[in-house]
């Protein structure tokens, strides 16, 4: 495993608000069940497996049983959380995803840990930044990434309540609370985080609090940046994306993804075809060299000076 | 329903299944006629002769479950549905034809009776052990069924199913291996040999019984539930001939999804009575 990042004062691993959410669900609504592959420590699903042992199905290392045994859970009348590492449950079953869970419509919480480069030194066969680009085009799938602890408890109690295939795509990185008056968790919305007029920038997950302070950073400059909280990566929200094209003129799309297929790839696919403005995707090019997970937002500028400076350029490409 | 009785219903719907399935697939010029005439006996005995269900109330939760994991043998799977109950005759005319409810895989959103999509081989054994589990949970009496092609049975996820099924000792699931020893283009064992396969299903916990997968009363038999249930899932190694009922067809690996001229088509509809 990957040695945990450096605990920050306020910052929260957003599995302890998933672990806590999913055994207070349980409590109330038999109908939930986890499943598992060797997954229950990586999962946090230590507590649920003490309360409700017969509710957690763990497999075994088997992927692809995992996300079968899920589809016919539902068949049966439950409602299946499958939890596994998002680089195996998206990768290594991307077939039964496709074809068991979104193809068929099941009622499956699919729950992708560590995603991203959470596992740092370890590589990107352990990598998860492939994952957007591969369930966007599974159009029955909800795609959401919560940003901090709050987004991630309302995610869960939101999925467990829709009816129909949602994928809520975790890190084990610490993250800080977003402060956000009245906030309200809409699936399908952006959260604008920042009011701005000059620059918009989109980011998901790990990497929204990085743009809040990226904004921050811009603001002392007299630059004026909108920042939204795209939790929602499929479906997109479209209006919003319109909207900060045509009122801030330039965006900047911050992803812990490959920036191909990914966010990045959907809010172009959209301004490209509607409101074309300049647009800096930030994320990953492809698989990443060896890092910590520090190293390597470091490295390929996922830090509040690199989103500044993106927001920078984008700015300076605007016409006329 | 006496057994003889009961053996010539299954019989007579079997019989009417080829005769549909092999029209359809003539009508559409498409379909995988030799893998629906091996497999229609055993469905035609699950669906009248073993399983509970209400064509009316096809989401009823206590119904037993068929899942057709070799999703190619359409031709199989709908003319069983239909003479179910769940549809009428009208719309196995549409089968492949454009909108169909009828795709050349089926889909469960599309036609009721139908409990998960399949169509890419090693899906439904770990969907329906999802079913079969949510039963035990549950507590509920319902029997979960799982039709694999043998060729099929090459997919690893198969084997993942088979060792969590056996280790969770699933006594109302029940695997039926339609082993009519062709895959599309070979045989089985020249391909990637399975046998023993009865040794392999054993070892993984099952209880495993090999019957011909022809013989309507062995067929009943085999798929009944005995007196005091079980208290291990069971695999039922089917075997059977691939084109079965047609002279020309059985035994040939070019009838997976070779599809009858007119000629062939009035020869099949006199061998088929």
């Amino acid at each position: 495993m990957a040695a945990p990042a450096a605990k920050q004062q306020g910052f929260y691993d957003c599995r302890d608000a998933w672990a806590r959410t999913i055994e207070e669900l349980a409590e109330n609504d038999p109908r939930i069940v986890a499943v598992v592959n060797d997954s229950v420590g990586s999962s946090k699903l230590g507590g649920f497996q003490k309360k409700f042992p017969d509710r957690l199905v763990n497999v075994g290392i088997a992927e692809q049983n995992m996300v079968g045994v899920g589809a016919g859970l539902a068949n049966g009348g439950r409602i299946p959380f499958v939890s596994a590492a998002s680089c195996f449950l998206t990768g290594r079953a991307l077939e039964q995803v496709k074809a068991d869970i979104a193809y068929a419509g099941f009622n499956v919480k699919l729950v992708g840990q560590s995603s991203g480069v959470a596992y740092g030194e370890l590589g990107p066969t352990h990598h998860s930044i492939e994952d957007f680009a591969w369930l966007r085009p599974l159009s029955n799938i909800k795609v959401v990434v919560p940003a901090d602890s709050w987004e991630t408890a309302e995610a869960v109690k939101w999925a467990a309540a829709y009816e129909g295939p949602v994928y809520i795509r975790l890190s084990r990185m610490p993250v800080p609370d977003l402060v956000v008056e009245n906030r309200k968790f809409q699936p399908g919305k952006a959260e604008t985080v920042r009011k701005g007029d000059d620059v918009t920038i989109i980011a998901c997950g790990t990497m929204v609090h990085l743009a809040v302070q990226a904004a921050v950073e811009l603001e002392a400059e007299g630059i004026s940046a909108r920042v939204l909280n795209m939790a929602t990566i499929s479906p997109l929200d479209e209006a919003a994306i319109s909207a900060a094209a045509s009122e801030t003129g330039a965006i900047v799309t911050v992803e812990e993804a490959n920036i191909h297929g990914g966010l990045g790839g959907a809010v172009a696919e959209h301004t490209s075809a509607n409101l074309p403005v300049p647009i800096e995707r930030m994320g990953f090019p492809g698989f990443v060299p060896t890092g910590s997970v520090e190293w390597l937002f470091d490295h390929f500028g996922l830090t509040a000076t690199g989103i500044a400076r993106s927001a920078r350029k984008a700015i300076g490409r605007k016409r006329g | 329903m006496l057994k003889n009785d009961l053996v010539d219903t299954i019989r007579e719907k079997a019989l009417w299944m080829r005769r549909r399935a092999f029209t359809m697939v003539h009508d559409a010029q498409l379909g995988h006629p030799g893998g629906d005439f091996s497999a229609i006996d055993i469905i035609a005995t699950l669906y009248f002769g073993v399983m509970r269900y209400d064509p009316k109330k096809p989401d009823m939760p206590e119904r037993d479950r068929f899942i057709m994991s070799k999703g190619h043998a359409t031709g199989a799977l709908y003319t069983a549905l239909c003479a179910a109950g769940y549809y009428p005759e009208e719309w196995l005319k549409t089968y492949m034809q454009p909108q169909s409810k009828l795709n050349g895989h089926p889909n469960r959103n599309y036609l009721p009776g139908v409990e998960t999509n399949t169509g890419p081989l090693g899906h439904g054994l770990p969907v329906a052990l999802g079913i079969a589990i949510a039963g035990q949970l549950t507590g509920s009496d319902y029997r979960t069924f799982v039709l694999t092609g043998d060729g099929e049975l090459q997919e690893g996820s198969n084997w993942e199913a088979a060792m969590s099924a056996g280790n969770r000792k699933l006594g109302k699931f029940t695997l039926i291996v339609d082993r009519n020893r062709l895959q599309q283009g070979m045989g089985t064992e020249e391909t990637n040999g399975l046998d023993p396969l009865d040794d392999k299903f054993r070892a993984f916990g099952w209880d495993v019984e090999v019957i011909d997968g022809h013989d309507v009363g062995a067929l009943v038999n085999a798929l009944s539930e005995p007196p005091g249930g079980r208290s291990k899932p069971l695999c039922i190694i089917a075997n059977t001939i691939k084109g079965k009922g047609v002279s020309f067809m059985e035994n040939k690996a070019s009838w997976h999804h070779g599809v009858p001229n007119a000629e062939q088509y009035n020869t099949a509809m006199e061998e088929l009575v």
